[in-house]
């Protein structure tokens, strides 16, 4: 059987030799357009005149749109219906598409687009949180979930800390930009290769622009280089502007961002910044809290609202909060519509009450550990039910024995005594070490997108063509799938051809996000499979007179008891000459799901998935330089689909993590200019900075609660929280620099110079 | 504009082409010769995606005109396998895992074969300073370094 074996990535071949084929790698007949768009250079205001006449004459040029020239919806967002292709005239963020360029070539088209004169009524961009809170600028009333009642508990608590932390975005830096090909076929007919998450929502977007039904546009999407959430929405522009090009001149259109571009024009993680007040008791314990989440959303809503949500469900993480009160505030500013990112607002909710947490143990002057020890949830095997602050039972924990188990194989407690002592010993390297713990929900919380459909054939020659509703970015969810495939059938995984993701094929799909990717097209792949594999089975019994249990499908052949052995290839030839359906379609939804967002309660989550990670870095005192030194996982991902493909996820998923909690700092300048918009100035891990010794395992004893496919979790985004552990030890460390009175209170990422900054106040404390 | 003929050779074969001046190698290289191996990924010689060898010495292709090529020896992950046979570090990323969505997977096997010939024996903090100019966003690198040393160690015990 396949599943579970740390099969290679089912393109790994190509990957290798260069010969995988992205978007822009494949080859486009000679009359291929090609796009850009011209950029607003202001953030906010009106435009007052557009002189596009030098833009028109430059070399290459066929022509320029703008917004009048668009034959149906301007409108490429998510949701909301408040994201125009080309500004009405309103200008919300620096770097809005203005117009659009058409020209022979990609680089004469970028070249056209920085020649528009356009004059612009500017106003006072509104960037931050607080210029958005004095404005009133909101995209719908804070939120807020409450459970008992946090304020009496924090009153008569024992001990009370107050705080807030400053969270920053974070871009996604996929590695392959975004990209689209319009081919227009006949009969207003439109074939889109977009490099998305979601091919079902470009081919709405399209057809809406368009002004055609959905049949008429039909998307595919073999791969991507990456997406990280950021090709959930974020490539609707590119495709909907070459499909209205191809639609107007009846030639293939390709647009591609250069990195700039891409930076400057699409959206990020959330920027957030949580203030909070916890209650507690003289061990520890967390009587009561209180948090205000403060979300930057960006110029257009986007998947906001659902991210600001999930950054609440995420408010607790592995801690059981009796008392606890969470507002949400989903603010609009004159910056990029910031959009998914792995984590989805998750990893934003969970680095606050690890912030809260890590304060009470300075405040307590206790390991951090031993504070986080006393306010889990209590184990699955304990019968007590305890609920989340959005009042759903958590019946799943395993975070108790996870972190005794990596505390101990991590040597925490022997290696928490050896920082004490080398931080005694040394004045200006300091070190710190932390373990942190994750929880992280999985469903789409907007219910009705936990579904999905996958279409299997077999071919008359044994051979199976596999196609399911979810794409391939990297995570290797096409190998799972077929996995899963191959398993029904007894074949190897090569008798399984991978088919690129296609509308027509199968329809209304949800995005490949929120983790979710092989729980449901892994089902939905399997609910087909049997179907065909019951057929098979029925038409064999006719032919042999044996029973169900006397066939079996394993080893590329069929076994039939009391019988001869047959191929697969021959039993699907004479299942077809015996006119055997031999196509199935498959369906999935995830069961008993429903919550209610605006009171905050119910089961938004089909179950959790559980990790943990500590830490050892050392920081220079004199410059803010930092390592990290070591660090050991051990990720819960219940019975492993792929064990390399998930110890890869893992890996990756903190490293990516630990970037946006260290390096990865995003910076406008005061007229709402993204000042980093390079790999040259934004600074994503590079191999270097990989720890030092990295000890990754997936846990043995894990095993979903619920009935997902083989009884795996979902592996996307858990592991990307993993990288608190880094930011924590990095807190620590800096504790380690003065006299221990204050609490460093570190905002997020904590840059070398954020981290000098902190050592300077420890530092100006201890001289005081 | 004018376009240059340059003649040069690529993995080996010798390569006829004409590109205008301020063409980049990366471009002739995907766009004219339709080898797409090499990705652009920054364009400004940042991410380490289009890494190909120019006369033995590892470049960014991003930051090299074409007309640079002229009389010169390119190498690119195209060239790596020979014969159908991939070349060891292309297998050992195969076997370990080492590679996600592949976009930068070109450019780091292109820098390790750079490397190996350069220091057949690299320690891990080698391999990990070495290609610190590859970016890659999926893998967190670890099964990278691996794969590296892995292969270094194949190809040593095969010399």
């Amino acid at each position: 059987m396949s599943v579970s074996k740390p099969l290679p990535h089912d393109a790994a071949c190509l990957h290798v030799t260069g010969a995988a084929r992205y978007i822009d790698d494949l080859a486009t007949p000679a009359d291929t357009l090609h796009l850009a768009f011209g950029l607003s250079t202001i953030a906010r205001g009106r435009i007052e005149a557009m002189d596009l006449d030098p833009v028109r004459a430059a070399d290459g040029v066929l022509e320029v749109l703008t917004s009048l020239d668009l034959p149906a919806d301007n409108d490429v967002s998510a949701a909301a219906h408040d994201e125009p292709l080309l500004s009405d005239g309103t200008i919300h963020y620096m770097g809005q598409p203005v117009f659009l360029v058409v020209a022979t070539s990609h680089m004469a088209a970028r070249k056209a687009a920085r020649l528009a004169r356009i004059d612009y009524s500017e106003q006072t961009p509104i960037l931050s949180i607080d210029d958005a809170l004095a404005a009133g600028q909101a995209f719908e009333p804070p939120l807020e979930f409450v459970k008992g009642d946090p304020e009496a508990a924090i009153a008569c608590a024992a001990h009370v800390i107050e705080g807030q932390i400053e969270i920053g975005g974070q871009e996604h830096f996929y590695l392959e930009g975004h990209v689209a090909l319009a081919l227009p076929q006949e009969g207003g007919d439109m074939l889109i290769h977009s490099s998305s998450q979601h091919p079902s929502e470009i081919q709405h977007k399209v057809a809406g622009a368009l002004g055609q039904p959905f049949n008429s546009v039909r998307v595919e999407v073999r791969r991507m280089g990456g997406g990280f959430g950021g090709k959930e929405s974020q490539g609707n522009a590119l495709a909907v502007a070459t499909a209205i090009v191809a639609q107007q001149t009846g030639k293939p259109v390709k647009m591609r961002y250069d990195r700039d571009d891409d930076m400057i024009i699409t959206g990020k993680r959330h920027e957030f910044r949580i203030d909070y007040i916890a209650g507690f008791s003289d061990e520890g314990r967390i009587t009561g809290v209180s948090f205000t989440q403060y979300c930057r959303g960006g110029w257009a809503q986007d998947l906001t609202l659902a991210i600001a949500d999930r950054a609440m469900l995420h408010a607790d993480n592995a801690y059981h909060l009796e008392n606890a009160r969470i507002t949400s505030h989903r603010l609009r500013t004159n910056t990029v519509s910031n959009t998914a990112y792995r984590g989805f607002g998750g990893p934003q909710g969970l680095l606050g009450i690890e912030r809260v947490i890590d304060h009470i143990a300075h405040e307590l002057g206790k390991d951090p550990k031993q504070v986080r020890d006393v306010n889990y949830y209590r184990p699955m095997s304990d019968a007590a039910k305890e609920t989340t602050p959005y009042h759903m039972e958590v019946t799943d924990c395993v975070i108790n024995e996870m972190v005794a188990t990596l505390a101990k194989t991590a040597d925490y407690t022997e290696r928490r005594r050896a920082v004490a002592k080398w931080n005694a010993e040394n004045k200006i390297l300091k070190r710190g070490i932390a373990l942190t713990p994750v929880k992280f929900g999985i469903s789409f919380t907007l219910t009705f997108l936990n579904q999905a459909g996958a279409l299997v054939h077999i071919y008359s020659d044994g051979s199976v063509h596999l196609n399911h509703g979810g794409t391939e970015m990297g995570q290797g969810l096409f190998t799972k799938v077929a996995q899963v495939a191959a398993s029904a059938f007894g074949l190897p995984l090569t008798a399984i051809k991978i088919t690129a993701t296609d509308t027509a094929k199968v329809p209304n799909t949800s995005a490949t996000a929120a983790s979710s990717g092989s729980d449901l097209n892994g089902m939905a792949v399997k609910a087909a499979c049997d179907q065909l594999r019951n057929r098979l089975i029925r038409f064999l019994k006719g032919e042999y007179a044996v029973k169900s249990q006397d066939i079996r499908f394993e080893d590329g052949q069929v076994r039939i008891s009391g019988h001869e052995t047959l191929s697969f290839a021959e039993v699907a030839s004479r299942a077809y000459q015996n006119r055997v359906s031999l196509s199935a379609t498959g369906f999935y939804a995830t069961p008993d799901v429903a919550w209610d967002r605006l009171k905050g309660s119910g089961r938004p989550f089909y179950y959790f998935a559980y990790g943990a990670a500590v830490s050892e870095v050392v920081i220079d005192t004199l410059t803010g330089e930092n390592r990290i030194l070591r660090t050991d996982i051990l990720h819960d991902v219940g019975r492993s689909l792929n064990p390399a493909l998930d110890l890869g996820q893992v890996e990756g998923g903190f490293v990516q993590g630990t970037g946006w909690l260290t390096t990865e700092e995003l910076v406008w300048d005061d007229k709402g200019r993204l000042l980093t918009h390079a790999p040259s100035t934004y600074k994503i891990p590079a191999c270097s900075d990989r720890p030092a010794e990295f000890n990754v395992h997936l846990w043995d004893k894990g095993l979903n609660q619920e009935k997902t496919i083989y009884r795996s979790k979902a592996v996307g985004e858990p592991p990307f929280m993993l990288g608190t552990s880094v930011f924590m030890a990095i807190s620590d460390a800096i504790s380690a620099c003065g006299d221990g009175r204050s609490y460093p209170a570190l905002d997020a990422p904590a840059t070398p110079e954020r981290i000098l900054f902190a050592i300077k106040a420890q530092q100006g404390r201890e001289g005081a | 504009m004018s376009k240059t003929h340059v003649t040069t050779t690529i993995n080996g074969t010798r390569t006829e082409f004409l590109c205008e001046a301020n063409e980049t190698l990366l471009t002739v290289l995907r766009d004219r010769l339709h080898l797409t191996g090499a990705k652009e990924g920054c364009g400004s010689g940042d991410c380490g995606a289009c890494s190909v060898t120019l006369n033995g010495r590892l470049v960014a292709s991003c930051l090299v005109l074409g007309v640079e090529a002229e009389g010169a020896e390119i190498t690119t992950v195209e060239g790596m396998a020979e014969g159908g046979e991939l070349h060891p570090l292309q297998q050992k990323f195969l076997d370990l895992a080492a590679l996600q969505c592949g976009v930068c997977t070109p450019g780091i096997l292109v820098a390790a074969k750079a490397l190996l010939e350069k220091n057949p024996d690299p320690s891990e903090q080698e391999v990990r300073y070495w290609l610190a100019g590859n970016l890659c966003r999926c893998t967190g690198y670890d099964k990278i370094i691996k794969a590296v040393l892995a292969a270094a160690a194949d190809l040593r015990g095969a010399a």
